[in-house]
């Protein structure tokens, strides 16, 4: 997160895309680890780079990477590292050991989804459908404030 | 350290450093960023627990998995609309540029 | 005991009915004059009618040989288990007052109308002598000393009133004052005697059966003790008494308000100042008589000391009195100072020779110097407002009345032999003088006095009636008296006789100046027996009483002496000119103006006791402008001091803290507003902190 460019970071977060998505499928959720890969890398961090170019025109290496205030930024994530791990620390005793490995094929994920989870199915559906309307909506609506703004 | 609680501090680490990002960078893009690596994050949190708890039969972990990875998209998406939307009103992605945030 | 006849129960009609009169009057406007002469003259007609009832009753009981002693008593006020009563007595005493108080005041109060038909304040006049005549009756029947005080203190009021009466000259104002002023010194003694008679006996009533102030158990019990100076109780509260006596009856030292009393209207002059006030000292001597009379038994030969004072006080008196007015020039100052020398003789008489003695000379003395007052304001009527003598003269062809009856008041007063009444009167008391057994000085005194009377009052006729009128050159200014007359209304021709409504009063006195004499001769004592309650005989063997022809004759050869002395000095050449000096001046300058300067008592009261009391005022205004006022200053200068500190603390400590404490909300609302940025990277961070807060908060609690 410290690098300049931010393509350069784009690039960094889909390594860590990708180290997760390994780490899914040491783990055993070999479906979460691909979804993992193909929405995370294949659209996220592509979406993220268009937006990238998108907005790059008027600005220059000028701007300054780091905000005026990134020290208070810094020590409140420490800070929150801090208690999380102390956190997990104290807990550690309690926490639960390695079990076997489950079986689990795609189509028990499948079964889920549409019986047991199919509520928040349906309303994800709804929610990915809002999204893909307003995005579209907020993308085309400026052709003529574009105009606008630039006379 | 047990495995689970490797992998948990794995993930608050991570956390972390999304939350740092977010916290002291100026682009806007760049926050969008560290927000994911934060829900990334949490993900991995979800998965640990689900292969350590005591039911993973049950798929309740990789359920909610899947599902914050549909969000995290969804979201994504909007979110750069957004910004592109501002961007061509103030002609840039600075958080800390005083004339955007004042009109 | 028969029942109180109807006139004794209602006694109390006689004061009442002037007073009431008086009331009516007050209320009245200047307009009504006849409203109100007609009120004051009916009610004293109507007090006259029933004194003579009054009267006729005592001689009715004197005839029936019944106690002539009639009381009323009837309880007033009642504080702690006592009661005070009030009441009224009839006695012989009372009896002859009444009469004489209301005859004479009846006669004067016809006189006023015409002397101050001019004046505008008639109506507040008569109010003042309806009022006076209502009090001075009061004086007469009380019972009580208490209510007799009461009555006292209102006749000096309307003597007050009176004297001042023309306030608007600051001569009768300043006079009004001083005749208050000194009488007031005379009754702080009144007072101080009254409360120890009652602390001494218990009860203020003069007569209740048996168990009154004057009855014979309290005055032995008087008698009994003792007090300071080793005299009795009964002397020292006499005494006490006596001063209020003195002080109203113008006795030396408490004589000096007299002669500026004058400056009130003659009506005034004549009534108050002649006939009635200060005869109230008189009589109240008079009253007391059995207790200023006690003496132990074993001393019964000798009088009792209060006496022995009274007599020698009056003998002094008569002879000062005399003297001075040797060297007067104004009309009504001689008469002043006559009067003044005449109750001398009153207290002479009553102490060397008894109630009886003193009472007939001031009955006498009403009427004469009554009758002498009213043809002085007659002669001054006439002559426009003139009082002094050096400006009058030849009056005898021009005012013939008045001077027949002038005369005939001088005569009285002179106690010219056997037909007028004073030559009677007088000679009982210079009788009695003569054989009183402590000192034959008061004889002498009392003997020189009458020469000196005769002398002045034959000068006092030379001037006013013989010779030609002197008229008052125009630079001089005639008296404020009678001032009201504008001159349009006596044309200036001249002195002229008065009008009949002022002449016939004058005709009235002077017959009873002479025919009152009869009642009290030596071989007809009517008088002193009716007052001492004895059987009363007609027989010439009166004029044997040892001694007595030869009194009456060493008197009868002093008033001619007397009356040829002023013939000499100043009948023989009529004084031609006002200015010119008189001729005892011319004589013996200085001691003539000492005796015109009235031997520098006012002076001295002046040099002393004003100076004193101006310097205790003085003293007392520094106080009160200093002390008192300095202390309400400061005072109101540290409330005001507060103020101002209350304004400085609200200025600056109140409105300062007040100013800070908005300054305060508005910093602080400033660094709240950096709260609401705008900057999206501030929100998440204040999120995160607040997030780590909580947690830490709820692991803490887990933890422990």
């Amino acid at each position: 997160m410290s690098l300049r460019n931010p393509v350069h970071c784009v690039v960094g977060l889909t390594v860590g895309f990708l180290g997760l998505a390994a780490l899914y499928l040491q783990l055993g959720a070999q479906f979460v680890g691909l979804t993992q890969v193909l929405v995370y890398i294949g659209a996220v961090a592509i979406l993220i780079i268009f937006a990238i170019m998108m907005t790059r025109s008027s600005e220059s290496a000028e701007q300054q990477t780091f905000s005026r205030s990134w020290v208070a930024g810094v020590v409140i994530a420490v800070a929150v590292f801090a208690v999380l791990g102390w956190a997990i620390h104290f807990g550690a005793q309690t926490l639960p050991t390695q079990t076997a490995t489950p079986d689990l094929p795609v189509q028990q994920i499948g079964d889920a989804l549409l019986h047991r989870f199919v509520l928040p199915l349906e309303i994800i559906a709804l929610l990915l459908t809002a999204a893909l309307i307003g995005a579209g909506v907020l993308a085309l609506q400026d052709p003529a404030g574009e105009k606008r703004g630039q006379q | 350290m047990t495995p689970l609680s490797s992998y948990l501090l794995l993930s608050a680490f991570l956390f972390c450093i999304g939350l740092a990002g977010a916290l002291s960078r100026r682009s806007t893009i760049l926050v969008l960023i560290g927000i994911e690596i934060m829900l990334n994050a949490a993900n991995l949190n979800f998965i640990a627990f689900w292969r350590y708890g005591p039911n993973p039969t049950a798929l309740t972990g990789v359920m909610f998995t899947i599902f914050s990875i549909a969000v995290a998209a969804a979201e994504a998406a909007v979110g750069l609309s957004i910004i592109l939307a501002v961007y061509r009103r103030t002609r840039t992605t600075d958080l800390e540029n005083t004339e955007a945030s004042e009109r | 005991m028969p029942p109180t006849a109807w006139i004794v129960r209602n006694l109390w009609l006689i004061p009442a009915l002037p007073i009431v009169a008086a009331g009516c009057i007050a209320v009245l406007t200047q307009k009504r004059r006849a409203v109100a002469a007609g009120l004051a003259i009916g009610s004293m007609f109507v007090s006259f009618l029933l004194a003579m009832c009054a009267f006729a009753h005592v001689l009715t009981l004197r005839t029936h040989d019944q106690p002539d002693l009639q009381v009323f008593n009837f309880p007033w006020l009642q504080f702690g288990h006592q009661w005070l009563s009030l009441g009224w007595v009839l006695d012989p005493l009372t009896a002859l007052m009444l009469l004489m108080v209301t005859f004479v005041g009846l006669l004067i109060f016809i006189f006023s109308v015409g002397y101050m038909s001019h004046d505008e304040n008639f109506t507040r006049f008569f109010c003042f002598l309806a009022l006076f005549a209502g009090a001075m009756l009061g004086v007469i029947i009380a019972n009580n000393l208490l209510l007799l005080f009461m009555c006292w203190e209102v006749v000096g009021l309307t003597s007050y009133l009176l004297i001042g009466f023309w306030f608007t000259n600051p001569n009768a104002a300043a006079a009004a004052k001083k005749a208050f002023i000194v009488t007031r010194i005379g009754d702080l003694g009144f007072l101080l005697g009254m409360v120890w008679l009652y602390a001494q006996s218990g009860t203020l009533l003069f007569y209740d059966s048996g168990a009154g102030a004057l009855e014979p158990s309290s005055i032995a019990s008087a008698l009994a003790q003792h007090t300071i100076f080793g005299l009795t109780v009964a002397t020292v509260i006499s005494l006490l008494i006596f001063c209020g006596a003195a002080g109203k009856s113008g006795q030396v030292p408490l004589h000096v308000w007299l002669p500026d009393a004058m400056e009130g209207p003659t009506p005034v002059s004549a009534l108050i100042h002649a006939a009635t006030m200060v005869a109230a000292g008189v009589f109240l001597v008079a009253r007391m008589y059995p207790l200023m009379s006690a003496q132990v038994a074993a001393l019964a030969a000798t009088p009792s000391i209060a006496l022995q004072v009274v007599t020698w006080v009056g003998a002094i008196t008569a002879l000062f009195g005399a003297l001075i007015a040797v060297a007067q020039f104004d009309i009504k100052r001689i008469l002043a100072y006559s009067t003044i020398s005449q109750l001398g003789y009153m207290m002479m008489g009553l102490g060397a020779g008894g109630v009886s003695v003193g009472m007939f000379h001031l009955l006498t003395h009403a009427f004469f110097k009554a009758l002498l007052f009213l043809g002085a304001g007659s002669i001054i009527h006439g002559c426009s407002g003139e009082q002094d003598i050096r400006f009058m003269g030849g009056l005898r062809k021009r005012m013939p009345f008045t001077f027949a009856t002038y005369t005939a008041g001088m005569l009285a007063l002179c106690g010219f032999p056997l037909f007028f009444s004073g030559f009677w009167s007088k000679d009982e008391i210079l009788f009695s003088a003569h054989g009183w057994s402590i000192s034959h000085i008061p004889f002498y005194f009392g003997a020189f006095a009458a020469l000196l009377t005769a002398f002045y009052m034959t000068r006092q006729m030379f001037y006013v009636f013989a010779g030609a009128h002197r008229a008052a050159p125009a630079t001089h200014e005639a008296h404020v008296e009678d001032a009201a007359s504008p001159s349009l209304h006596h044309p200036p021709a001249g002195p002229h006789e008065s009008p009949s409504v002022m002449l016939v009063p004058l005709v009235l006195l002077a017959a009873f100046a002479v025919l009152l004499g009869f009642l009290g001769m030596p071989a007809w004592p009517w008088l002193q027996s009716f007052l001492e309650s004895e059987p009363v005989t007609f027989s010439i063997a009166g004029f044997y009483a040892p001694g007595l022809i030869a009194v009456m004759i060493s008197s009868s050869v002093i008033v001619i002496a007397g009356l040829m002395l002023g013939w000499w000095v100043y009948g023989r050449r009529p004084i031609a000119d006002a200015s010119a000096k008189d001729p005892l001046d011319h004589a013996q300058h200085r001691v003539f103006s000492t005796l015109s300067h009235a031997f520098y008592v006012d002076a001295l009261y002046d040099a002393t006791f004003v100076r004193a009391a101006n310097i205790f005022a003085a003293i007392s205004a520094w106080f009160d402008r200093w002390i008192w006022n300095g202390l309400v200053q400061t005072i109101s200068a540290l409330v005001i001091g507060f103020g101002y500190l209350d304004g400085f603390l609200d200025t600056h400590l109140v409105n300062t803290a007040f100013d800070e404490g908005c300054k305060g909300v508005s910093g602080s609302a400033r660094l709240l507003a950096r709260l609401q940025s705008g900057r999206i990277q501030l929100y998440l961070r204040y999120i995160a902190a607040a997030c780590i807060l909580f947690v830490v908060l709820l692991l803490w609690r887990a933890a422990r």
